[in-house]
């Protein structure tokens, strides 16, 4: 039972760094119809700022923690917003050129960082309350799990009361179900763009500080790793859609932990086959529409 | 070699005249572009005379690879060394590889508009597949390479058969996430049998004499060559063909096929496999050139690589895939001499850290590239001789379709 337990709650905080990664690319992808293979460099990025900080700032505080998610997101945040500006912008509309785009960015990105930071991954330290645990049901569960999952629980509630309650929210969720019609509206919904994709790096960022102390280290490969399941997560949860990207990050995360353990570390293949099971019979992905 | 659908413009008995707008585009765009209005029957003889210039140029290059090994030519600053040196040989027949896997790619991309981020599954499939069962069986190498074969045409159709039931841009998404799974699987090291990060040694003790060690490189690189030209050949036969057709015509419009009758599922499955086979067979020759296989040949790096040398080199163009893989393998090798170089370590941080990284150059030129130049290197190439051409007559390009539009047709 407590293996279990133990289990789920690993999963839930994995789940919870791919939600961070899979709901900006959902509503990226929604929105623009962008696939952002630079999002893992902007988590990435956001991982080393954190890091950055924490190294200077003295690591073991709660205050250097929030600082550090702080600066992470805003770092995220910077790179996307910089990213949309200045390269998807000019290629409106052709949506392989704007991939293309960002997988070239995607490598100089990495190769920069790998300049910079050096290929080998730097270990990183948290508040002392991350390494102990907390016994539940018998399980005992490391605490960095919960500021996973607490963090991103706060980023969906955030983000489902932007998208519901805000006027660019709206703009937002029109844009996803007909742009066109918001376009002849007369609302500028390339401002949205810039907006989502902001959004979508801060959370990227903010996933890359806490993907930091979940793993207990940062590379430059960090963000291309997680990036790929993130992706797995989109596909399955419907792409556009927020609440799908929840429910399939969960459901990915905890599968693959519990195929880690109880089918010997099969946890990435079993993944992977979810996938083309949910492509063979429904293909728009869980709460996909049907386009 | 050309078959009669390519020299027939308006002959194609299948897709040709129907499902595709344009009659003809399926031949070499460039042709169109430079004649837009003309008529058909009239540009037919200046297109074979063009036509066989080109092809009597190809077959000059290809005699002049051939005799590469037995002259002493130097290129300073794109050979290390005379042409006649294992390591000259080792870096051309490096390109040659690279830019027939690169054409398997275009077969991918340029023909079918299938934008895949997997392709390097069935490159390592062949390079990890061979060494795998040379290692642990006692065959020689040709039934090693056709029990492989056999593997890869297997998962071709079964990956293909699923990721192809999505298109677009979830198409790329998918098929990145089932290399993976393939990289995953070499990165874990099952039974100790792929080397894990370390990779794999080839096993020698089955090879014939004449593929082993440094002084047959040059047997190594004509293996290449010949690779190469028969990938070309069997690209363009494919490119000209009835399939090939309907695939372009898939690309270009999906529902007007289905209409017509034909199937672009089979279509499009049939050239993911082929271009998966094609793959897995350079793969195979990149195993026996490198004497050993390591990681990187499987990982999505690979797919990304061949993406930048198609799109360096001018979507849709099977030159352009030539050129780009011949230019993006230089290129990476002369920029890791560069990093390394001193001129580079003595400059301040702010320009050493970019500069001894040859991925970020080749990431920032391959971003300047989709944003200024769209149709690469041929691309660009073309459009200033039809400017030239032209003089000051406005430039029309109705007739010809352009990269963009090919790009823009697999999503």
């Amino acid at each position: 039972m407590s293996t279990v337990v133990l289990l789920m709650f690993t999963g839930l905080g994995l789940g919870a760094l791919y939600f961070l990664v899979a709901a900006g690319l959902s509503l990226i992808y929604g929105l623009m119809g962008v696939l952002n293979f630079a999002h893992g460099a902007f988590l990435t990025l956001g991982a080393f700022a954190g890091w950055e900080i924490a190294r200077r700032a003295g690591s073991d505080n709660w205050g250097t923690f929030l600082l550090s998610l702080v600066i992470g997101a805003a770092a995220g945040a910077a790179f996307a917003a910089f990213t949309e500006f200045v390269l998807i912008r000019r290629l409106y509309q052709r949506h392989i050129e704007q991939v293309l785009v960002t997988v070239g960015l995607a490598l100089a990105a990495v190769a920069l960082f790998d300049g910079i930071w050096g290929t080998d991954p730097v270990f990183i330290q948290g508040p002392a309350w991350f390494k102990d645990t907390t016994e539940i049901l018998g399980a005992r569960i490391p605490n960095d799990r919960f500021v996973c999952i607490v963090a991103a629980v706060m980023v969906l509630l955030a983000l489902v009361f932007f998208l519901k309650k805000t006027r660019y929210g709206m703009i937002i969720r029109a844009g996803v179900e007909n742009r066109s019609m918001v376009t002849a509206l007369g609302i500028d919904v390339r401002k949205a763009f810039t907006l989502v994709f902001t959004i979508g790096g801060a959370a990227a960022g903010l996933g890359g500080v806490l993907a930091s102390h979940y793993f207990g280290y940062v590379s430059p490969m960090l963000g291309g790793s997680l990036l790929i399941f993130a992706f797995i997560v989109t596909v399955i949860g419907g792409l556009g859609s927020l609440t799908g990207a929840a429910i399939a990050a969960v459901a990915v995360a905890v599968l693959q932990q519990f195929a880690n353990f109880y089918l010997g570390g099969t946890g990435d293949f079993v993944v992977v086959l979810a996938l083309a099971l949910v492509l063979l019979f429904r293909p728009t992905g869980l709460l996909g529409r049907t386009s | 070699m050309t078959t009669d659908t390519d020299t027939n413009s308006s002959g194609g008995p299948a897709s040709d005249g129907g499902a595709t707008p344009r009659p003809g585009k399926n031949r070499t765009r460039k042709h169109d572009a430079r004649e837009p209005g003309g008529d058909p029957g009239v540009r037919r003889p200046a297109i074979t005379g063009r036509r066989l210039t080109m092809w009597a140029a190809g077959l000059a290059g290809v005699l002049l690879l051939v005799l590469l090994p037995l002259l002493n030519i130097s290129l300073p600053g794109m050979l290390p060394g005379p042409s006649y040196t294992p390591g000259s040989l080792q870096l051309l027949a490096m390109c040659m590889l690279m830019a027939a896997a690169a054409l398997t790619y275009h077969l991918l991309l340029g023909v079918a508009g299938l934008l895949s981020f997997g392709h390097a599954l069935y490159f390592g499939a062949g390079v990890y597949g061979l060494a795998v069962i040379l290692q642990n069986m006692d065959i020689p190498l040709l039934p090693a390479m056709g029990l492989t074969l056999l593997i890869v045409i297997v998962l071709a159709h079964v990956v293909g058969s699923i990721s192809l039931r999505v298109s677009g841009i979830p198409f790329a998404m998918v098929t990145l996430a089932f290399a993976q799974a393939g990289s995953v699987i070499v990165g874990r090291n099952p039974d100790g049998r792929t080397g894990g990060d370390e990779g794999l040694t080839l096993r020698t003790d089955n090879l014939p004499d004449f593929l082993v060690g440094v002084v047959n490189t040059r047997n190594l690189y004509w293996l290449a060559l010949a690779v190469l030209v028969a990938v070309f050949v069997i690209v363009t036969w494919v490119q000209s063909s009835r399939a090939g057709h309907a695939a372009a015509a898939v690309r270009e419009n999906e529902l007007r096929v289905r209409v017509l009758g034909l199937q672009p599922y089979l279509v499009k499955l049939l050239i993911f496999v082929l271009s998966a086979v094609l793959v897995c067979v350079i793969g195979m020759v990149f195993l026996l050139l490198q004497s050993g296989a390591v990681p990187r040949a499987i990982s999505s790096d690979l797919t990304i690589t061949l993406l930048v040398m198609v799109v360096l080199g001018g979507v849709g163009s099977r030159w352009g895939a030539v050129i780009g893989g011949v230019f993006y393998t230089v290129l990476d090798q002369r920029l890791t001499a560069l990093a390394n170089s001193e001129a580079v370590k003595s400059l301040p941080d702010v320009l050493r850290v970019p500069l001894s990284e040859p991925l970020f150059i080749l990431g920032t030129l391959f971003i300047l590239v989709v944003l200024f130049l769209p149709g690469g290197v041929t691309g660009t190439a073309e459009r200033l001789a039809q400017r030239r051409r032209r003089g000051n007559r406005r430039a029309g390009n109705q007739g010809a379709e352009t990269p963009r539009d090919i790009l823009e047709d697999a999503a």
